[in-house]
């Protein structure tokens, strides 16, 4: 395997007394889908939130494409390569659907203040360029018919595929999504899973909590579980799912006496 | 069809252009004073559109406002007034205000950037408060601002040969002072629109909407929100600075007086009451509450004497009561302002309990 895309080394993040990560190590190939699972409170939303800099970690580094980019803002991890969207949806409701993945295109866009006042001809084609990228991605997701409405009245599985085409829209290397199925009904999810499988066949990687089995059985070629912040176990979905560890974490343990 | 309603557009547009172009001739016909009263009205929209830019693009909320206009003015009235002896012309101190305003803008913005909602509004109040009290007290040791004497004999706006504040014949027509000033206003509205609506419409337009939506999913998706808030700070700074220069300019007198807290209510009145975020909405918000009072002023004093053929109450009460009541009743029944942005109309109707 050439070197990984992600690369994260004893990551941990502590909260007063709560220990919720302790050293968390990992790392993402290019093209994969790396799941990320555990039982409730095992800290899958923190670690996401420490790689997408929302937390700056007590411990630990990791570096994206060899760049390390522990702790900085969550901007500046955007520019570098990482998009997310978030578990209870972060949409700007009141904008609309196109605007908000235009808003994913401030990061590769150049156009300041006197740009904007003097409305230069470069202006005009980068902001006629911006709004055909974004079209193209709400086509990808499959909700350009939307485009002008409200992003706060669509329903949930819309807004899940815009969050995702908002974050698209930024060029990520690697995708975050944290719990994309929510709320989904089967065949929702099912279509999910065939937008994620082409968002990778776009040549982007794609880390993602779930707590649908299925999908993430289907979906990911290697799953990491956390359980109390810690590392339990990792390796493709079969394996994992028949290690004891991982079982008594989800079940509990077996009777011992 | 469609081209017949963009003939009517563009009559509209013609219509308001000769309106305003006619206006100070017949204002000056009912006595200069009207013409005046303009020009402040005028003044107030410059203002309303900097603070748009403030509170209903970027939704930081700052009830310190004026303090930018004060920092204009007395920019102004320092670089060109016998205080210092010192007389840059017009042309050169206009943009020194809106630069040193700015500046004012990123020393507030600064501190205030982790704040939002009601903290960021106390702060500001604060920071209009602390312009004002510095204006009023640094006559000692050195004396800089004249404190509460306030600063006189300020030039009048200057181009060239041409004196703003003269009464000349011009192409046959006799023009005052006060209507000379109308015009710069008018020209100087007409960039600061321009300016608005393209950076409204704009990457760095957008970029405010995302912060006043949410802020964090903003600073995910890649955008600096502490440069994009301190941008918004100071332009909304610079363009108050521009209209305390030319108030400066206008009045020849100024004093911390005119820089009081009610001055920044006053002008979030006219923002909220017009759109928050809507430039038109906040033309006329802005429009309404600078005339009203003063057709208000003009008129009930008369009205009273002929009722009762005494004054029962003050003007002054009588306008601030109108006042009051014209701000609930939007607040009742346009709650978005009363002509609201798009994006608010939605933000408040989602929010109205079903």
């Amino acid at each position: 395997m050439s070197a990984p895309l992600l690369e994260a080394k004893q990551i941990g993040k502590r909260f007063g007394g709560v220990q919720a990560l302790s050293g968390v190590s990992f790392s993402i190939g290019r093209g994969e889908i790396y799941g990320l699972i555990g039982p409730n409170g095992a800290g899958k939303t923190t670690l996401f939130n420490v790689l997408t800099g929302i937390y700056s970690p007590q411990g630990g580094t990791f570096a994206l494409a060899g760049r390390n980019i522990t702790g900085l803002k969550p901007d500046r991890i955007a520019a570098a390569g990482i998009a997310r969207t978030f578990q209870n949806i972060r949409l700007f409701a009141n904008l609309s659907v196109l605007e908000n993945v235009m808003i994913g295109r401030h990061l590769r866009t150049r156009t300041g203040v006197v740009g904007a006042i003097l409305r230069t001809r470069r202006v005009l084609e980068e902001e006629r360029a911006i709004e055909k990228r974004a079209l193209e991605l709400l086509d990808f997701v499959g909700i350009r018919r939307r485009a002008n409405d409200a992003a706060g009245s669509l329903p949930y599985g819309d807004q899940r595929r815009l969050e995702i085409a908002r974050a698209l829209a930024t060029e990520p290397k690697l995708l975050a999504l944290d719990e994309p199925a929510a709320g989904m009904n089967a065949s929702e999810t099912l279509a999910l899973r065939r937008l994620l499988d082409s968002i990778r066949g776009g040549g982007t990687t794609i880390l993602l909590i779930e707590h649908d089995m299925r999908l993430v059985m289907n979906v990911c070629d290697r799953v990491l579980v956390l359980d109390y912040g810690e590392r339990i176990a990792e390796g493709p979905p079969a394996e994992v799912q028949r290690d004891p560890r991982v079982v008594e974490a989800y079940l509990g343990a077996p009777h011992a006496a | 069809m469609i081209r017949s309603r963009k003939a009517w557009v563009w009559l509209g547009v013609a219509l308001i252009a000769a309106t305003l172009l006619l206006l100070p001739f017949a204002l000056s016909q009912a006595g200069t004073a009207w013409v005046r009263i303009a020009n402040i009205a005028l003044l107030y929209v410059l203002l309303a559109l900097g603070l748009n830019i403030v509170v209903g693009f970027a939704g930081l909320l700052d009830l310190g406002y004026i303090a930018f206009y004060a920092v204009g003015a007395y920019a102004y009235a320092l670089l060109a007034s016998p205080h210092f002896g010192l007389h840059l012309p017009f042309w050169a101190i206009l943009p020194i205000g809106a630069v040193v305003a700015a500046a004012f803008g990123v020393m507030l913005g600064a501190p205030t950037l982790k704040l939002r909602g009601d903290y960021l509004a106390i702060v500001t109040l604060g920071f209009g408060e602390i312009v004002r009290i510095f204006l009023n007290n640094l006559s000692q040791p050195v004396n800089i601002t004249r404190g509460p004497q306030g600063i006189a004999g300020i030039d009048p706006a200057r181009i060239g040969g041409f004196d703003f504040s003269r009464t000349d014949t011009l192409l046959g027509a006799v023009v005052s002072g006060p209507m000379k000033y109308y015009y710069l206003l008018l020209a100087l509205l007409l960039a600061i629109v321009i300016v608005n609506v393209r950076l409204q419409n704009s990457r760095i337009g957008r970029a405010w909407e995302a912060i006043r939506e949410d802020e964090v999913a903003a600073r995910s998706m890649g955008i600096d929100t502490t440069l994009m808030k301190l941008l918004a700070f100071a332009m909304g700074a610079s363009f108050g600075g521009v209209a305390g220069g030319m108030f400066a300019a206008i009045q020849g007198f100024i004093s911390p007086e005119s820089f009081v807290l009610v001055e920044s209510v006053m002008v979030v009145s006219m923002v909220v009451l017009g759109g928050m975020g809507n430039i038109a909405g906040v033309i006329l918000g802005a429009v309404l509450l600078a005339f009203v009072p003063e057709i208000l002023r003009w008129t009930v004093e008369p009205a009273q004497r002929a009722l009762f053929g005494r004054m029962l109450v003050e003007p002054e009460v009588i306008r601030m009561l109108i006042f009051g009541l014209a701000l609930v009743l939007v607040m009742l029944f346009r709650p978005a302002g009363l002509l609201p942005s798009a994006v608010r109309k939605r933000e408040l109707e989602a929010e109205r309990p079903t």
